[in-house]
């Protein structure tokens, strides 16, 4: 029985209450405050999209300006994740017993950012469906030995970045080939959900209140006989551009890093951490220009720039040091006209952007 | 060549019916070998064969074409645009109908003086074989369709369903798909008219339908059988059928063993099934059959492997009297779900005991690895209560795996673990293995100082145990060689190393258990990326840092206590 007390917390002291017991690391004071949050009226759904969600957002965007470091960024989410799961598991909290059809929820193979995912998958739950959560990084064959195992209706796929676009075009295929259709969601599909349309995906949903309108509506079960190739949802991937860069990822990355300490002799000081780091910001760059390149939308890389360029200066390095990284690149790849206009889209944008922390995912997708 | 078959005298496959610009004269068309009819504008015939006459007996010159001729002919003729022939116009649309059982195409000419001669020309023969073709690559693109959506589901709940809505939109009204009893009761799928899918399990005897009982049995072998529509019982009728007129049974043959039965339902206002129908019929239930039974042993099969697989997978860790721990696993290839890697937490009995934590890695990968991380995780629970030793635990261990057929061999870390106050004490002794880290207060990052010989190899073996005490918000990290040996980097080739998981931990004070897992993990597997790794385990055991009675570990009421 749920009691309702007159007097409902405000959303905006919940928020503050969890964020500074995260902020903290402090496990208890986090699970202590939604629990009273619940208890005293708030309903689950609330909590879990409006408080833990929109905390997890502030997570993002304060690791994005440099005022929490990847290690507090882990605690943090580790810390949501027991919440919800005590949560889940709290005898006056847990929700109803399922009524409605099975549906999975799962994260790309590679996609380690789960709260999204697990949180629609508690958002469904409490609706009345019959959830399995898989959880992060599901590889695809697991995924459909699930569907074949046990029936479920739909496959809910969360993807946060950008670069696992490709692994999950194999995995929309993947379902819809053994008859399940599959709703998209998470900020790798895109704001407006272009990707999720690009590759084929049954639905889209912009945050889990939408996911689950989208299931409340019903999907329809994918026409077999039409089952698509790769290339028939993406004819450009006929040019071998994305093939190319992908396989020559290594030698890029190599190739540019020596090209930059040619141009800009000190990093040849550079110590092996930070050359690790700029490595990693080149193999971050190779990874989304392929991503643009899969599903041909420059937009997607310099939306990438753009936010790196604010993560580095929330950092104190400037963001005009990516551009030597963008023009090697696009010497090296100016046979590829794809590669080409995305890289000089970027370049441009980079020249005019003036920064603005924001963090592209992480938990708003839900 | 022989006597030229009719056929050949007009070609009728030509759509555009060019008559002779030059009316025949009755002369011509009187031989015709041909049924010829001449009408004038106004439906009086005017002229006639003897084949016409033959085929038409009560037409004769002066009669009226609507009163001799059928109604297809007479309307065609009513059709023709009245007036004189232009080179353009010479004839009008031919037209088809039914003379007694044959079927004729009749086709217009307009002669010279405003009359039209009707060539009747018999089609009936190419009729039928464009009907059955039609018919055949109707039924083919079916069977085609059917299979692939057969195919795409190894479940058989999903299998079922495809195979009733198939059969009712396409074979029937109604279809029923029942398949064998399952503890006792019958699955029954039913796809009514409107397509609607039921799925019920019943408890009825099937024996009381005829031939549906010898279907799911596979025995005796029976052809597909009527049965009396009014001896079908109530649950194998979709509820919105308004009546069954018909009813066919048709077994579904499975490999080796009986899929189920397939029956089709048509309403009384429809014809009863055709001998072809039911033919084919037969030719979707064995294709329906056979994903149907391939399903069910996909079910067992899989069935089979989780249960054998339970015991071999990662137990989930929560905390256990006052202390933290969390695990993580990751197997080495995507196929796999398990591997030489495991971990175990064993609760002591009650707070003033210790608790036993053991990590350990099988030389090897994939599933042999896993049976054997299943013996040796069998052995240390037996072996408990000698937990008080480490190095004798081993001794014992060292001697069971040497005595057994397995040539591996295996590293291994035990941690005997007690909170005293707000402190926790370990006892940590190594099997062979890397030793584990501990992560102090003030972000300091230590190795535990412990070695032993590794476990399987050689007959005596030798190890030192250290003490470790963990003040609030340190941890103990242990790990296997998966973390530290992940391939990668940002140029792909770099392993992550000792280094690296130093610089990760010092991170990590002040962290609970779960958050310290899941950072160290991450930071690896995001090194490691696509590239291959070693299977990946991971345990830490931390003290907490905030003082709360219970713990959020998702079993307990979940009181917080502040």
């Amino acid at each position: 029985m749920t009691v309702h007390h007159a007097t409902r917390p405000d959303l905006d002291t919940v928020r503050d209450r969890l964020w500074t017991a995260v902020r903290a690391g402090d496990e208890y004071q986090a699970g202590a405050t939604v629990l009273d949050a619940v208890g005293s009226g708030l309903d689950a759904e609330t909590v879990l999209l409006d408080v833990i969600g929109a905390v997890q957002l502030r997570v993002g965007t304060e690791w994005a300006a440099n005022r929490l470091t990847v290690a507090e960024e882990h605690a943090a989410t580790a810390i949501h994740e027991r919440v919800v799961a005590a949560l889940a598991h709290h005898p006056e909290h847990r929700g109803p017993a399922p009524t409605r059809a099975r549906v999975t929820v799962a994260c790309v193979d590679g996609e380690w950012h789960a709260l999204p995912a697990r949180l629609l998958a508690e958002v469904l739950r409490r609706r009345g469906w019959q959830v399995d959560f898989l959880g992060a990084q599901v590889p695809t064959p697991h995924l459909i030995a699930h569907l074949h195992q046990t029936g479920s209706r739909v496959v809910a796929l969360s993807a946060t970045l950008s670069p696992h676009l490709p692994t999950a075009h194999a995995a929309i295929t993947a379902c819809q080939a053994v008859g399940v259709p599959v709703v998209a969601g998470g900020a790798a599909f895109g704001p407006d959900g272009r990707h999720a349309r690009a590759l084929g995906a049954d639905a889209w949903a912009a945050h889990a209140r939408e996911a689950a309108e989208v299931l409340d509506r019903g999907l329809t079960r994918p026409d077999l006989p039409a089952v698509r190739q790769t290339v028939d949802d993406l004819p450009h991937l006929t040019d071998q551009e994305y093939t190319m860069v992908v396989g020559t990822r290594r030698e890029l990355l190599k190739e540019t890093l020596v090209g930059l300490e040619d141009r800009f002799p000190p990093m040849r000081a550079y110590s092996d951490r930070q050359r690790q780091r700029t490595a990693e910001d080149i193999g971050h760059i190779l990874d989304h220009l392929a991503a643009a390149l899969y599903v041909a939308d420059e937009d997607l890389f310099r939306d990438f720039i753009a936010w790196t360029a604010d993560v580095l200066t929330a950092r104190d390095v400037p963001a005009r040091s990516l551009d030597p990284a963008l023009e090697l690149l696009a010497q090296r790849l100016q046979d590829f006209p794809r590669a080409t206009r995305i890289l000089a889209s970027a370049r441009e944008t980079l020249a005019t952007h003036s920064p603005e922390p924001r963090k592209p995912g992480d938990g708003q997708h839900v | 060549m022989g006597a030229p078959p009719r056929a050949l005298f007009v070609d009728t496959s030509q759509h555009a019916l060019a008559g002779p610009r030059e009316a025949p004269s009755a002369e011509a068309w009187g031989a015709a070998p041909y049924p010829v009819l001449v009408a004038d504008p106004q439906g009086g015939v005017v002229g006639l064969n003897p084949a016409a006459a033959e085929l038409l007996p009560a037409a004769a010159v002066g009669t009226r074409l609507a009163d001799v001729a059928p109604a297809w002919i007479a309307g065609a003729h009513e059709r023709l645009t009245p007036g004189r022939p232009t080179p353009d116009d010479a004839t009008g649309p031919a037209a088809h109908g039914c003379l007694g059982d044959r079927v004729f195409q009749g086709r217009p000419t307009r002669t010279d003086d405003g009359n039209v001669a009707w060539w009747l020309v018999d089609d009936t023969d190419r009729r039928k074989a464009e009907v059955s073709l039609d018919e055949e690559r109707r039924r083919t693109a079916f069977l085609a369709a059917a299979s692939s959506a057969l195919l795409a589901s190894l479940n058989l709940e999903r299998c079922m369903e495809v195979t009733a809505s198939l059969a009712a939109e396409h074979l029937a009204d109604a279809a029923v798909v029942v398949a064998p009893a399952r503890g006792g009761r019958i699955p029954v799928t039913h796809c009514g008219t409107d397509g609607r899918i039921v799925h019920r399990l019943v408890d009825a005897e099937p024996t009381g339908v005829p031939g549906l009982g010898e279907a799911l049995r596979g025995f005796p072998p029976v052809p597909s059988r009527w049965i009396d529509p009014a001896g079908i019982p109530a649950w194998l009728v979709p509820e919105d059928l308004p009546g069954v007129g018909s009813a066919v049974v048709t077994p579904l043959p499975g490999h080796g063993v009986p899929a189920g039965a397939l029956i089709l339902l048509r309403t009384e206002d429809r014809r009863a099934f055709s001998e072809s129908e039911e033919i084919f019929a037969r030719l979707f239930a064995a294709r329906a059959g056979a994903a149907m039974s391939a399903a069910r042993m996909y079910a067992e099969q899989a069935a089979i492997t989780t249960t054998l697989m339970r015991d071999l997978l990662p137990p989930t860790l929560r905390a256990v009297h006052g202390v933290e721990y969390a695990g993580a696993y990751r197997p080495s290839a995507e196929s796999d779900r398990v591997g030489g890697d495991f971990y175990d937490v064993h609760p002591g009995a009650d707070a003033d005991r210790e608790t036993m934590v053991a990590l350990g890695d099988v030389c090897g990968k994939g599933l042999e690895a896993a049976v054997l991380t299943g013996k040796i995780r069998n052995t240390l629970q037996a072996l408990l209560p000698l937990a008080g030793d480490h190095q004798r635990l081993l001794d014992l261990l060292n001697g069971a795996l040497i005595n057994s057929h397995h040539t591996r061999f295996a590293t291994l870390l035990l941690a005997s673990v007690r909170r005293v106050e707000r402190t926790v004490h370990l006892r940590v002794t190594s099997g062979g293995h890397p030793p584990p880290l501990v992560v102090r207060a003030d972000g300091r990052v230590e190795r535990v100082e412990t070695r032993g010989s590794l476990v399987g190899v050689f007959w005596n073996i030798t190890s030192t145990t250290a003490h470790v005490e963990l003040a609030p918000g340190e941890t103990c990290l242990m790990f296997t060689d998966g973390v530290t040996e992940a391939r990668g980097g940002p140029l792909g080739d770099e392993m992550f190393g000792h280094d690296r998981v130093e610089e990760a931990l010092a991170h990590c004070a002040g962290m609970p258990a779960e958050a310290v897992v899941d950072h160290v993990r991450m930071l690896a597997e995001q090194w490691a990326g696509r590239g291959r790794h070693d299977d990946m385990a991971l345990v830490a055991v931390t003290a907490p840092r905030h003082a709360h009675l219970s713990a959020v570990d998702g079993h307990t009421r979940g009181r917080y206590t502040a």
